[in-house]
C-alpha cells in the first residue's frame, strides 16, 4: 500500500517553514490588496517546487522527484493561503506539463529552464467565455498563413497569464473540422509580448485574490508554426491526459485548507469562552470539529491515494483508468469537504468568522473555486458514473 | 578553506518549553526541536564562504538522538558532512563541559581553518559557548560579527554596538560568532533534502574524544537547577474605555509602571 516517505515528510516540513515565513505575514495585505507577489516565485524556483516532476536537463529533479512530493508542497502552501498554492499548481500543471510532455526538444530547452527555476510562468488557455470543459465548443481558431499560425479569439479565466514574469501562454485553437463535422483543435504556444495578444485586465474574484487570473484576446495574433505544442488536431486530447494531474493538485490544495480549518477551529475552541467556559465544551461546537477530522482524513487518504497511482502509472505499474477514477474521486470529496470546512469554521468563530481579520474568512472566500475548477462537481460525477460503465448520454 | 560549524538542537519555541520533572534539565525529548536558528546563520554564512572559494563545511553538534536532526538540516541547506557527539553522560552539562566536548570533537575532526557558532542558542542564551571554545581551542575570538570577510590568512569581522560599529581583524584560524544580521539562511531545496541522505554523518561519543566521563554531564555542572515553577497563565489585560481621556490614562498607566 501507498505512505508518504521520509523525503515526502522532510520536505513537508520545509515548505511549511517557508509558508509560515514567506507567505502568512504578508498574505492578507497581498488578499485586500489583490497583489500578485511576482517576487516570491522565485525564491519558491530556489526550494525546487517547480521541478518536482521535470527531467534534470531542464533543473529539475529528476528521478529524486514525484508527483507525490508536489502534492505535499501545494498542500502545505495551500494550508498557509490558497492563490499561492494555485500559482504551484497550475504553474506546473497547466504552465510547465504541457510543454515538457508535448513539446519538442527545442520547444522544451527554451522554455523549461527558466519555468523551472521560476523566473518565468506560463499560462494554458482552454477554457472560453463560451466553452469550459466542454473543450470541443472552442471558438478560437488558427489559421496556417505560410509559415505562420494566425490566432484569433478569446480565452477566459487563465491563471499566470499576465504577471510581470508570464513568458508564454499556449492556447487550444480550432485549426481545422474532423471528418465527422466536430472541431480539430490544436495547442499553439503565444509568447508573452506577440503583437494580437492583448492581456485583459485582472478578474475581480470572489477569492484567490493572490493570484493572477485574466482574460486572453488573440486579433490576428501570428505565430511562428514552430510554435505548435504536440501534434496538430491532437490539442484536445493531449489536454485531457494532463487533466488528471490537475484534478489531484486541486484536490492537494483543498487538503491544505480543510487541514487549515482543523487547527484554526480547534486552538478557537479552546480558548474562545463563552457563558463561562471555552466554547469546545458544547457538543455543538466539539462535534463539528470532530467531522472536521474526518473529513481531513479522508481527503488526505483520497488525494495522496490519487497521486501515488499517478506515479505509479509513471513507472507502467498502474492504468490510465485507475489514476482517472481516484482523480476525479478524491478531487470531488475533497473539495466539497473544504467548502464544507470553511463553513464549520465561520460558524465556530461566530461573529470573528466574517471579519477579515481572521484567516478564515479569506479561507471561505477561497473555497467556493475548488469545486468548480478543474472541472466542477458535476463534471466529476460525470466521469465517476462513466467509469462505472453508466449509461451516457 | 575547512570550516567547522557548532549547531545545537533547541526546543522550538513555537511550543511549550519546559523541564524535566526528574532532574531539572531542559526537556529535550518530550518536545518538538530544531536547529537552534541563530546557528542557521552560521551555516548559512559557512556556505557562502565555501561558493565562493572553495573547502569544505562540517557540521557538529553534541546532543541526544533527537539533536541528528540539526545536522540534517544543516547537511539539506548545504554543509558537506556532519559529526553528531551523543553519550548517556552528557546529558546535564553546563555550557563549561559543552564547550570541552565541543573542543575535543574539533581537534579530532582537525584542520579547521575556521570555526563558525551562532551568537547564543534559543534555549540557554548564554553566549559564552564561543568564547569558551576559543580558550580551549586557544583561537583567537572574535565574537557578535555582523559582516564577515575571509581574505587569504586572516577573517575580517564588523560588530555592531549601540554607538559605534568595530572592524577587527583576526588571523586564521580562528573562531567566529555571528548574528542574526549577517545573512539571510536558506531553506533546504528538493534537491538538498535529497542530496543530505548520502552525505557522510559520523557519531562519537566520550570515548571517542577521550574525555572522562566525569568532566561532564549534570553532576559536573558549576550550575544547578534547584526548582521550577510554570508561568503563570496570562491575566486578563485592563481595559479602558476612551471617553475622551484615552491619552491621559495611556500616559497614567506607562506612568505607573515606569515606562515613561
Amino acid at each position: 500500500m501507498f505512505e508518504l516517505s521520509k523525503d515526502h515528510e522532510d520536505f513537508r516540513k520545509v515548505v511549511r517553514e517557508f509558508a509560515e515565513a514567506e507567505v502568512a505575514p504578508h498574505i492578507a495585505q497581498w488578499d485586500r490588496e489583490h497583489h500578485f507577489p511576482v517576487d516570491l516565485v522565485p525564491k519558491m524556483g530556489e526550494l525546487g517546487l517547480f521541478g518536482l516532476v521535470v527531467p534534470e536537463e531542464f533543473g529539475g529533479m529528476g528521478d529524486d522527484g514525484d508527483f507525490t512530493s508536489l502534492c505535499v508542497a501545494i498542500e502545505e502552501l495551500g494550508r498557509v493561503d490558497q492563490s499561492i498554492g494555485i500559482t504551484l499548481s497550475a504553474g506546473v500543471g497547466l504552465g510547465i506539463n504541457p510543454i515538457l510532455t508535448y513539446g519538442s526538444q527545442e520547444q522544451k530547452e527554451r522554455f523549461l529552464p527558466d519555468l523551472v527555476a521560476g523566473r518565468a510562468l506560463a499560462g494554458f488557455g482552454l477554457t472560453e467565455p463560451d466553452a469550459g470543459s466542454d473543450a470541443g465548443a472552442t471558438r478560437t481558431k488558427a489559421v496556417r498563413d505560410g509559415d505562420e499560425w494566425v490566432v484569433n479569439g478569446a480565452k477566459a479565466f487563465i491563471t499566470n497569464s499576465g504577471t510581470d514574469i508570464t513568458s508564454v501562454v499556449t492556447v487550444t485553437a480550432r485549426t481545422g473540422t474532423n471528418d465527422d463535422g466536430s472541431a480539430q483543435i490544436s495547442a499553439i504556444m503565444v509568447p508573452n509580448g506577440t503583437p494580437g495578444f492583448t492581456v485583459e485586465p485582472a478578474y475581480d474574484k470572489l477569492g484567490w485574490h493572490a493570484s493572477d487570473t485574466h482574460g486572453l484576446t488573440f486579433q490576428d495574433c501570428r505565430v511562428p508554426v514552430g510554435n505548435l505544442l504536440g501534434t496538430e488536431g491532437n490539442g484536445f486530447k493531449q489536454f485531457l491526459k494532463t487533466l488528471d494531474d490537475g484534478r489531484i493538485a486541486i484536490s492537494a490544495l483543498a487538503v491544505g485548507m480543510s487541514q487549515r480549518m482543523l487547527e484554526e477551529t480547534t486552538s478557537y475552541a479552546k480558548t474562545r469562552k463563552a457563558f463561562g467556559n471555552p466554547i469546545g465544551v458544547n457538543q455543538g461546537v466539539s462535534f463539528q470539529i470532530a467531522d472536521l477530522a474526518v473529513m481531513v482524513e479522508a481527503s488526505r487518504q483520497l488525494t495522496y491515494k490519487a497521486a501515488w497511482l499517478k506515479d505509479e502509472l509513471e513507472k507502467g505499474r498502474r492504468s490510465v483508468a485507475e489514476v482517472k477514477q481516484a482523480a476525479a474521486i478524491c478531487k470531488l470529496y475533497s473539495t466539497e469537504a473544504a467548502v464544507t470546512a470553511t463553513r464549520i469554521a465561520t460558524q465556530v468563530f461566530g461573529g470573528n468568522g466574517f471579519m477579515e481579520e481572521y484567516p478564515v474568512a479569506r479561507f471561505y472566500r477561497d473555497a467556493k473555486i475548488l469545486e468548480i475548477g478543474e472541472g466542477t462537481s458535476e463534471v466529476q460525477r460525470m466521469v465517476i458514473a462513466r467509469n462505472l460503465g453508466l449509461p451516457t448520454a | 578553506m575547512n570550516i567547522v560549524v557548532c549547531v545545537k538542537y533547541v526546543p522550538d519555541a513555537q511550543s511549550e518549553r519546559t523541564f524535566n520533572e526528574s532532574d531539572n534539565t531542559t526537556d529535550r525529548v518530550g518536545v518538538d526541536g530544531l536547529l537552534s536558528e541563530l546557528d542557521e546563520y552560521a551555516v548559512e554564512e559557512a556556505l557562502k564562504i565555501v561558493e565562493a572559494g572553495e573547502g569544505e563545511v562540517t557540521v557538529l553538534t553534541v546532543g541526544p538522538d533527537q539533536a541528528a536532526d540539526a545536522v540534517k538540516k544543516a547537511l539539506q541547506m548545504g554543509a558537506d558532512k556532519g559529526v553528531h557527539v551523543n553519550d548517556e553522560a552528557i546529558h546535564g552539562s553546563d555550557s563549561v563541559a559543552t564547550s570541552l566536548v565541543l573542543a575535543e570533537a574539533i581537534k579530532k575532526i582537525g584542520d579547521a581553518d575556521l570555526v563558525l557558532t551562532g551568537m547564543a542558542s534559543t534555549d540557554g542564551t548564554m553566549s559564552v559557548v564561543p568564547a569558551m571554545l576559543a580558550e580551549r581551542l586557544g583561537l583567537p575570538q572574535v565574537t557578535f560579527a555582523s559582516e564577515l570577510t575571509v581574505d587569504g590568512q586572516q577573517v575580517t569581522i564588523r560588530r555592531d554596538g549601540d554607538a559605534a560599529s568595530e572592524t577587527i581583524v583576526a588571523s586564521l584560524p580562528a573562531l567566529v560568532s555571528v548574528t542574526d544580521q549577517i545573512n539571510e539562511p536558506r531553506y533546504p531545496s528538493f534537491k538538498g533534502i535529497m542530496a543530505a541522505k548520502k552525505k557522510p554523518v559520523e557519531t562519537w561519543g566520550l570515548a571517542d574524544l577521550g574525555v572522562d566521563a566525569s568532566q561532564v554531564g549534570l553532576d559536573a555542572a558549576w550550575t544547578k537547577v534547584e526548582s521550577f515553577t510554570k508561568r503563570p497563565p496570562r491575566q486578563q489585560g485592563q481595559i479602558v474605555t476612551d471617553e475622551g481621556d484615552g491619552g491621559t490614562k495611556l500616559a497614567e498607566f506607562l506612568s505607573a509602571q515606569k515606562f515613561i
